[in-house]
């Protein structure tokens, strides 16, 4: 099941498809994509809403399975997996950062930021120092007891954020981090999120429609257009092609 | 993730919705209110018809005769049978009296005789009680007390024949009122003496050579003076003879007189030195016993009965009046089932979302179905000791309420609501039980939820 990572990729995708079926008619949500992301690698996934980018992200995290093609995270085939070794992907593997924060409102900032560690199993001496350094992190150690509701949008996201690394992944998933956040905390965002990858040396995978974005903080690009990739993935600052609606915000 | 995270995550989750929770866990506790108070009833009463039969002597008791006096119809006296059948004497007591699971062996003793009260003579029947009857149901509540020594020159007499002393006319009905009238009416009697006139029997007999008539023997009247302790409303005698005696003494005082009994005069049968009991009544440790005591006896060559069989109906009634009763008080519980149900449905349905994150955290579906699992549990646990509260409290109340009632019929107090530990024990379980069955479903439902889907959910 496993290839070698060493000469792959630490994500590949070989003719992913994922379609849904809506009565008569068959939604091409993911169409055939593939592509490879290696360690360390800052990748950005650009397209217009509805192109099918966080389709994607949701089958290289392992919460949805394509209809065909394969998805492959350190050699390890996704769709093999049964839904304990998926939910153990999930645990140790990646993390993920949401545009809707998606942050327990009835829980404290510091049992938010627990829950991965709870789930894993992790001893209660070990979890509460564990818990303030991916606070310390991004710069919310402060606020340990409070809830997201009292918190702003960049605090939950940062909170959120410090859930996502708590773990210590070697692949990070943000779908549109800053989607929900004014320009100034997108940047802040964004930073915290690029200095895991420089500092961290963690796989970053960027979900976004914000061409801008993409081009200030990774290093590749891929185009997203009708759940087809388009062929001028690359530097996320070359111009995007004629026919994508994404393309002309770079 | 480990049991304690777990634990907690739920208890959290619970006291976020902490009224409609509260409700469910009422209504779990009112159903195992009721079903602990439809048991408690049931062993209650079992535990009170056991006590009463106890005290009656009828379960612990095997009636152990000598097949020498069997006579009647069809049976000759020299029946062979009969003649080798050993002597119910003293000898014969002692053997009884070793039988494992046996208390006591006592004879009986009862005989008419005349009692002379106020210079009037009174014709009844007076029967020697041990000791050991002291803890029998028709001393409860006695006018006067109970004999001070086996030995002590006293007696206890029966309500009807106090009143026929006094010559007070006998109630003539059973009502609360004349009952209490009475008993107020014989207690003078508690202190004064009576004089006992009997027969006895005395060694030899006059002009008769006791080397060769060992059984001879003669009869001389005698009278003793017995002091009046106690009065009482109903027999003693559980199943022992059919004396229906007025006049109670000592065991060992009434075999210290020798009276002549009836079986003396048959010729043969005993001496002085080896008086035969007509009946030794045998008490048993403990009423399961009876049946291997009744079988030993029966071995040693004499007759014995007991009342076993009808223990044994008397089980199986009481065994169908539990099942019908906890089936009754289980429907309430049937009921705040559904109630977990509904609750955990709807707590579903609002933490849909949050069930999405716990899954793309890493959450196993296995992990999700426990946590459902474990706030069905803790509800049910919570419901059933809270239940068991109440259901204690509510038999608390009732036995009050009844024995009021008895007091103001001059009955004495009763127990009629029992909540032994394994009710506690059993109706807690029994909570949990039916609260995890009922969370089987939700669990499984909130297990199978798309983390996707679940993630959009607003």
């Amino acid at each position: 099941m496993a290839d070698s990572p060493s000469n792959r990729g630490i994500i590949r995708t070989v003719d992913v498809c994922r379609h849904y079926q809506m009565g008569d008619s068959v939604i091409r949500a993911v169409d055939g994509i593939s592509f490879e992301i290696g360690p360390g690698e800052f990748v950005a996934l650009l397209g217009s809403s509805g192109s099918g980018k966080s389709s994607l992200l949701n089958l290289i995290a392992g919460l949805d399975r394509p209809t065909s093609g394969e998805v492959l995270v350190n050699g390890s085939k996704l769709a093999e997996m049964t839904g304990e070794e998926l939910a153990h992907f999930r645990r140790y593997s990646i993390g993920i950062v949401f545009q809707a924060f998606n942050l327990i409102p009835t829980m404290t900032v510091m049992e938010n930021v627990e829950l991965p560690l709870r789930l894993a199993g992790t001893g209660r001496e070990s979890r509460g120092a564990v818990v303030r350094k991916a606070l310390d992190q991004v710069g919310l150690s402060r606020r340990l007891d409070h809830r997201p509701g009292e918190l702003s949008g960049g605090e939950q996201q940062r909170v959120a954020l410090a859930r996502a690394l708590v773990n210590s992944p070697q692949i990070l998933l943000a779908d549109e981090p800053t989607g929900n956040l004014d320009s100034r905390t997108g940047l802040e965002i964004m930073e915290l999120i690029h200095d895991c990858n420089q500092r961290l040396g963690m796989t970053v995978l960027l979900v976004t429609h914000e061409r801008a974005l993409a081009g200030r903080y990774a290093a590749r690009a891929l185009f997203l257009s009708d759940g087809k990739l388009a062929p001028e993935d690359g530097d996320p600052a070359t111009p995007a092609p004629p026919e994508s609606p994404a393309g002309g915000a770079l | 993730m480990k049991v304690r995270d777990l634990v907690e995550l739920a208890g959290r989750n619970l006291r976020e919705s902490a009224l409609r929770n509260a409700l469910t866990t009422l209504g779990i506790g009112v159903g195992v209110a009721s079903l602990v108070a439809m048991l408690a009833l049931g062993a209650g009463l079992q535990a009170m018809a056991t006590r009463r039969l106890e005290k009656s002597g009828l379960f612990d008791t095997v009636i152990v005769s000598s097949r020498r006096s069997e006579r009647g119809p069809g049976r000759s006296e020299t029946d062979e049978n009969s003649a080798s059948s050993p002597l119910l004497d003293e000898k014969a007591r002692l053997a009884i009296e070793r039988i494992p699971g046996v208390t006591e062996a006592a004879p009986e003793v009862d005989f008419g005789t005349e009692v002379r009260f106020d210079g009037k003579p009174y014709p009844s029947a007076v029967a020697g009680l041990p000791m050991s009857s002291r803890d029998r149901e028709a001393f409860e509540g006695m006018q006067g007390a109970f004999f001070s020594s086996g030995s002590a020159q006293e007696a206890i007499l029966r309500q009807e024949f106090a009143e026929d002393l006094l010559g007070l006319k006998h109630r003539p009905a059973e009502s609360s009122k004349s009952t209490g009238e009475a008993t107020a009416a014989v207690r003078p009697l508690i202190g004064k003496n009576l004089t006992l006139r009997y027969a006895e029997r005395v060694s030899g007999a006059q002009g008769a050579e006791p080397a060769t008539d060992a059984g001879a023997f003669s009869v001389v009247p005698r009278t003793a003076t017995l002091r009046i302790v106690g009065i009482i409303d109903e027999s003693p005698e559980g199943m022992r003879g059919p004396s229906g005696a007025s006049v109670f003494i000592p065991l060992t005082f009434a075999e210290s007189l020798h009276v002549l009994l009836p079986s003396d005069l048959r010729e043969g049968e005993t001496t002085l030195a080896t008086p035969a009991y007509r009946t030794v009544s045998v008490r048993v440790k403990n009423p399961a016993n009876t049946q291997a005591v009744e079988d030993a006896v029966k071995k040693m060559g004499f007759n014995a009965f007991s009342a076993l069989d009808a223990a044994h109906s008397l089980q199986r009634f009481f065994a169908v009046l539990n099942l019908f009763l906890g089936i009754f008080g289980s429907l309430a519980l049937a009921v705040a089932s559904l109630g977990i149900v509904n609750t955990l449905v709807m707590a579903i349905l609002e933490r849909r979302r949050e069930i999405g994150i716990l899954k793309a955290l890493g959450a196993t579906d296995a992990d999700v179905k426990k946590l459902f699992f474990a706030e069905a549990g803790a509800m049910g646990v919570l419901g059933g000791v809270l239940g068991v509260a109440m259901g204690w409290a509510l038999g608390r109340a009732i036995n009050g309420g009844t024995n009021v009632y008895l007091h103001t019929q001059n009955l004495p107090s009763e127990s009629i609501w029992l909540v032994p530990w394994w009710l506690v024990a059993g109706a807690i379980g029994f909570a949990v039980v039916v609260s995890m069955v009922s969370g089987l479903y939700p669990a499984a439902r909130a297990a199978k939820l798309d983390p996707v889907k679940a993630l959009r959910y607003e």
